[in-house]
């Protein structure tokens, strides 16, 4: 195991000594991140994103305020350009939308909501309030992303809203203040305050879930920067798989085998110095971006467990085509060509969502997919939990590809001179 | 005392192609042996199944007690490796460079950190080892590639044609350091493609061929195998042709054998002396002028010469 880390870490070192790598791993992605963040308008105040319009049905079977609060809210000034919603009363209709992918998603209101979250006189609160559906389009994630953001936002403020006036009420009636038939009205009042607190468009923005008194806009950099990072993540990888051709070539890899090192640590420690310089990379990446244009990547630790994942991925596309190939040459065009590929493919330029089926399909072979599902989670107020599925697709993929190329170094050794 | 190389009849064919056809030979605890042969004879081949890089296609190797196809890990422990081609990081400096090597033979702390800094001393390069390799001139990458070799002070080096393409001051200090280091009981297997150096260093010859062992033995043994002889060489202009004045000059009593390479006339001869006089008078009457005249006593040269009809040269 020493060696192997000895291995890895000597590649470490080496990667960050070359200067054009160094510009490709790190430069680069800052570099194209600004371009395209000027684009795009981050700089100028201008939150208008990849992620724009995203179409999306509303059910309003509730009629009650809070219903109303919610749609309204939907269709306000400052979801405009975000959201394209559009009111329909025929529910099978309007999930058949979805099913043919011609929508994100579909939130119903059913009847009873607002009563159930705020009774009405005479009722009682009942254990579980009515719940909102959502249904969503497994395949446009980012858009089924900031719409459940945007509605998790909602809910918790109602929910904020409700447990608040109910300790409100509760201390009124221990205290005598009121009596009980006051404190339904008491209640109900506070109830549709908080509500209409709620449906005012200007409390709502992309607030995290998590800590709701905090504003945090969704930030259109949280959608390039790790797209950036991703599709240069693929740079490093082919370099590191690139490294080991060189090594071959230059005979430091044969040298290594007529130590006492086997084949195995050798391989090992080329794969895990892939891997360490890819993670290092996204690391500091993330850091730079954070400090430089204050974004905001997400909770960290599921930023970090996904940034090894990410680059776990990647390595397996780094070793994988190192074992199809045979000179350090077709190794950098072949790398290029890749890294563009799956930088197109995997989102890093445009939205996969507004791509057709077939290329959403491929682009699950790319880690930058699956990084930037999990990323736009994350930087939408997702937490660990949400991003599992990217973490096994990356994770998957690595195996797979590890397991290859394992098998194809076994053909054909990897100490020939 | 066993012999701390035995080599028996090692066979490697790349595809079809046959390029060590069983050789054996063995090396005894503290001598230098040398493999001599053009290139293309098969040395590095050789090499590169002693130190368990290459697994032979048939034929075994027994080094240190322990067979390079059964127990190659006893087998590394026991080598020190200087490959033929630059084998180092260029982008490290010497220091990091012997470090890391150093880790891959298992050495660490003091330990390592100690050997790294004697190493340096004895390469020369205690002044340049903070920086990268990649500024180095070639003969001090050479001597830092053989510094690689010495870190975990093998019982057995094997160094492949390490003077290869340097100017003559750093191949005088490495054939020095071949022999300081063979003075401290280092046993060598060095391969070359020059006589001279094999003259020079070593204790016993294996001349190699087209993947064969074609003579082995000290250079006394081996000069006396292709008998009392001298070579005289005759260097001619290019404008004559050699071929018409070796044709005459086989006729001439005393002559074993001549050949032809480029502009020189090769001769072998129990007495160069004797034959000297009737080779000008045949030159002169041909109207072929001599520009110069070469006479060695028997060497490692005529032996190869001997033995398969070519000079041993590029
Ligand atoms: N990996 C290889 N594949 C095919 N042929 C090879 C390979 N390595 C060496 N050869 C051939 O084997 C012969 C011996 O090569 P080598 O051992 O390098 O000779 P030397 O070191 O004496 O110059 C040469 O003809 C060379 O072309
Ligand atoms: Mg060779």
């Amino acid at each position: 195991m020493r060696k192997l880390f000895l291995i890895a870490l000597k590649d470490l070192k080496l990667a960050f000594r070359d200067r054009a790598a160094l510009t490709l791993m790190l430069l680069a992605p800052f570099a194209l991140t600004i371009g395209m963040g000027l684009i795009t308008g981050r700089f100028s105040g201008n939150t208008n994103t990849g992620l724009s319009d995203i179409p999306l049905v509303l059910v309003n079977e509730d009629g009650g305020s809070l219903g109303n609060a919610l749609v309204e809210m939907m269709q306000s000034k400052d979801l405009e350009s975000l959201l394209e919603p559009q009111v329909m009363t025929d529910l099978p209709a309007a999930y058949a939308l979805v099913d043919e992918d011609k929508t994100a998603a579909v939130i119903y209101i059913p009847a009873g909501f607002s009563d159930s979250v705020i009774p009405a006189s005479g009722q009682s609160t009942p254990e579980e309030p009515v719940q909102i559906e959502l249904y969503l389009n497994p395949t446009r994630p980012n858009s089924v992303g900031v719409i459940k953001t945007i509605l998790e936002q909602f809910m918790s403020q109602v929910e904020v809203g409700r447990i608040g006036g109910q300790v409100v009420v509760t201390q009124l009636l221990t205290s005598g203040a009121i009596d009980i038939s006051q404190a339904e009205a008491v209640g109900r009042s506070m109830g549709e305050k908080q509500a209409n607190e709620a449906g005012q468009s200007s409390s709502i923005k992309l607030n995290r879930v998590t800590n709701s008194g905090e504003e945090v806009k969704f930030d259109i950099l949280a959608y390039l920067a790790p797209g950036m990072a991703l599709m240069f993540l693929m740079f490093t990888v082919s370099y590191g798989g690139r490294s080991m051709l060189v090594e071959q070539a230059a005979g430091t890899l044969p040298r290594m085998l007529t130590s006492p090192t086997t084949t195995a640590q050798v391989l090992g420690g080329k794969v895990f110095g892939i891997f360490l310089t890819g993670a290092a990379q996204m690391l500091i990446l993330i850091f730079g971006t954070t400090l430089l244009f204050r974004l905001d990547w997400g909770a960290p630790f599921a930023v970090f467990v996904l940034v090894l994942a990410a680059a776990l991925g990647a390595t397996g596309w780094g070793i994988f085509l190192t074992a199809l190939l045979k000179t350090p040459g077709q190794a950098s065009a072949i790398g290029s060509a890749v890294m563009l590929i799956f930088g197109i493919l995997g989102g890093s330029f445009i939205n996969v969502e507004m791509m057709p089926d077939w290329i959403q399909f491929i682009s699950r072979i790319t880690p930058n997919r699956w990084g930037l599902d999990g990323f736009t989670t994350l930087a939408l107020g997702g937490g660990f939990a949400n991003i599992l599925t990217p973490i096994i697709g990356l994770l998957a993929m690595a195996a797979i590809l590890f397991v290859i190329s394992v098998v194809i170094f076994s053909r054909r050794g990897i100490g020939r001179l | 005392m066993p012999p701390i190389l035995e080599v028996q009849n090692l066979v490697k064919n790349y595809g079809n192609f046959n390029a060590v056809k069983g050789i054996s030979f063995d090396i005894k605890q503290g001598e230098i042996f040398s493999l001599l042969g053009p290139n293309g004879a098969g040395k590095t081949t050789t090499i590169s199944m002693l130190s368990t890089l290459y697994t032979p296609t048939s034929g075994d190797a027994v080094i240190c007690g322990h067979s390079v196809v059964k127990e190659p890990m006893a087998v590394k422990q026991c080598i020190g490796v200087v490959p033929q081609d630059l084998a180092l990081y260029e982008d490290l400096t010497a220091r990091e460079n012997l470090n890391f090597w150093g880790q891959m033979y298992g050495l660490s702390g003091k330990t390592l950190s100690k050997r790294v800094d004697e190493v340096l001393e004895q390469i020369g390069l205690v002044d340049r080892a903070k920086q990268r390799v990649k500024t180095y001139s070639g003969g001090m990458k050479r001597r830092v590639n053989i510094g690689v070799g010495l870190l975990h002070r093998p019982q057995l080096l094997f160094m492949d044609e390490p003077t290869v393409g340097i100017d003559p001051q750093s191949r005088r200090a490495i054939l020095d350091s071949v022999k300081e280091l063979n003075r401290q009981g280092m046993t060598v297997l060095y391969t070359t493609h020059y006589m001279e150096e094999a003259q020079e260093l070593s204790n016993r010859v294996g001349i190699i061929d087209h993947g064969e062992l074609i003579a082995l033995g000290t250079q006394a043994e081996l000069t006396k195998s292709v008998g009392e002889t001298d070579t005289l060489t005759l260097h001619i202009s290019e404008e004559e042709d050699p071929e018409t004045l070796a044709a005459e000059i086989r006729k001439v009593k005393g002559v074993v054998r001549a050949d032809v390479t480029d502009h020189e006339v090769t001769i072998i001869t129990p007495s160069a002396e004797e034959l000297l006089a009737p080779v000008v008078t045949k030159s002169n009457e041909l109207g072929i002028k001599i520009r110069s005249v070469d006479i060695r006593e028997p060497n490692l040269e005529a032996v190869f010469l001997h033995l398969t009809g070519r000079a041993l040269r590029d």
